[in-house]
């Protein structure tokens, strides 16, 4: 039947908000809400877009950092309500949709 | 009250549940049902309630389903089904019943039509192990012995290949993650048998 997906982007159209546009390789910055106990704080992580992956409300995006010497990478959902927003740090032209290459550079800052 | 209503499958997203954790949901569209018939113990032998629901072009039901359909006083319906209750007096013909007999935090059992497969050997069809593709074997995905040697027969109910799926399952416990009145469609949690556009009942959940 047709108009199928029509009927579930329609309720997925609800997740839908402004969400600033970023490529792999982009340095961002988003802010998750977590609760501790009763209290919500907000808590970012800045990092390299490793990966976007999916599409429209399903888009996920790999984001990866180097904390204490340790490298971390976080995948989340994009329009995730546990996200208060994302922001875009710095931008690079990289080539790749997939910078992997990005785990072995020291100093991400500085690519591009 | 167990009240079944009759939707179709529309497809899978992923959805966002209260704590903002993302579930495998599918949606479901689900039809209007008018109520065609009270059955009453006195008379019928039992108590249930007769529902129509989806719609269908006058010319295209028979005469004497059609005559069914007059006499309750509704238009004609695609699929008329019966669903059993404990009061049937509490209910009228010509009673509507919509989308929003669900609530969200609900749960639900869905009923369908497994998706169609074919004749499938014993590893998909129920679950063997296969053997191992080299180091001498032989026989990689067949189905080994029929039963013990000297036994002279096979026990009935033996798994082996055959026709597998267009089967009726039954999903139990889904939580409704949200009801859309407005466009009649229903988000489950998990998932449902059948392929998209197959027809699906689901029956409200007793407390």
């Amino acid at each position: 039947m047709t108009g199928m997906d029509d009927l579930i982007h329609a309720l997925e159209a609800e997740y839908k908000r402004e969400i600033p546009e970023f490529r792999p390789g982009d340095i961002i910055r988003f802010y998750e809400r977590v609760s501790e106990g009763a209290r919500e704080r907000l808590q970012p992580f800045e990092g390299v877009v490793l990966k976007i992956s999916g599409s429209g409300t399903r888009t996920m995006v790999t984001v990866r950092k180097v904390a204490a010497g340790v490298g971390v990478e976080r995948t989340v959902p994009v329009y995730s309500p546990k996200l208060e927003r994302i922001e875009v740090v710095k931008r690079h032209g990289i080539r790749k949709g997939r910078p992997y290459w990005l785990r072995r550079v020291a100093r991400i800052h500085k690519i591009g | 009250m167990a009240l079944e209503l009759i939707g179709k499958k529309v497809g899978m997203t992923q959805w966002f549940d209260g704590e903002g954790r993302s579930v495998p949901a599918t949606v479901v569209l689900v039809e209007p049902a008018v109520v065609v018939q009270v059955k009453a113990p006195e008379g019928d032998g039992y108590a249930a309630l007769q529902l129509g629901a989806g719609a269908v072009e006058e010319r295209k039901v028979t005469k004497p389903v059609l005559g069914h359909f007059r006499r309750a006083g509704v238009s004609p319906r695609r699929h008329l089904f019966e669903v059993r209750v404990g009061d049937p007096g509490a209910f009228s013909v010509g009673q509507e019943f919509g989308v929003d007999v669900f609530a969200p935090g609900e749960r639900v059992d869905v009923t369908g039509v497994s998706k169609g497969r074919g004749f499938q050997g014993t590893i998909k069809r129920w679950g063997f192990s296969s053997r191992p593709k080299s180091h001498g074997h032989k026989w990689i995905r067949r189905p080994g012995t029929a039963g013990p040697t000297g036994f002279r027969k096979v026990i009935k109910g033996k798994k082996y290949p055959g026709h597998y799926g267009a089967d009726r399952i039954t999903v139990q416990n889904l939580e409704v993650l949200k009801v859309d009145v407005e466009r009649r469609l229903l988000v489950l949690r998990g998932s449902v048998p059948g392929p998209r556009t197959g027809l699906l009942r689901i029956r409200k959940r007793d407390a």
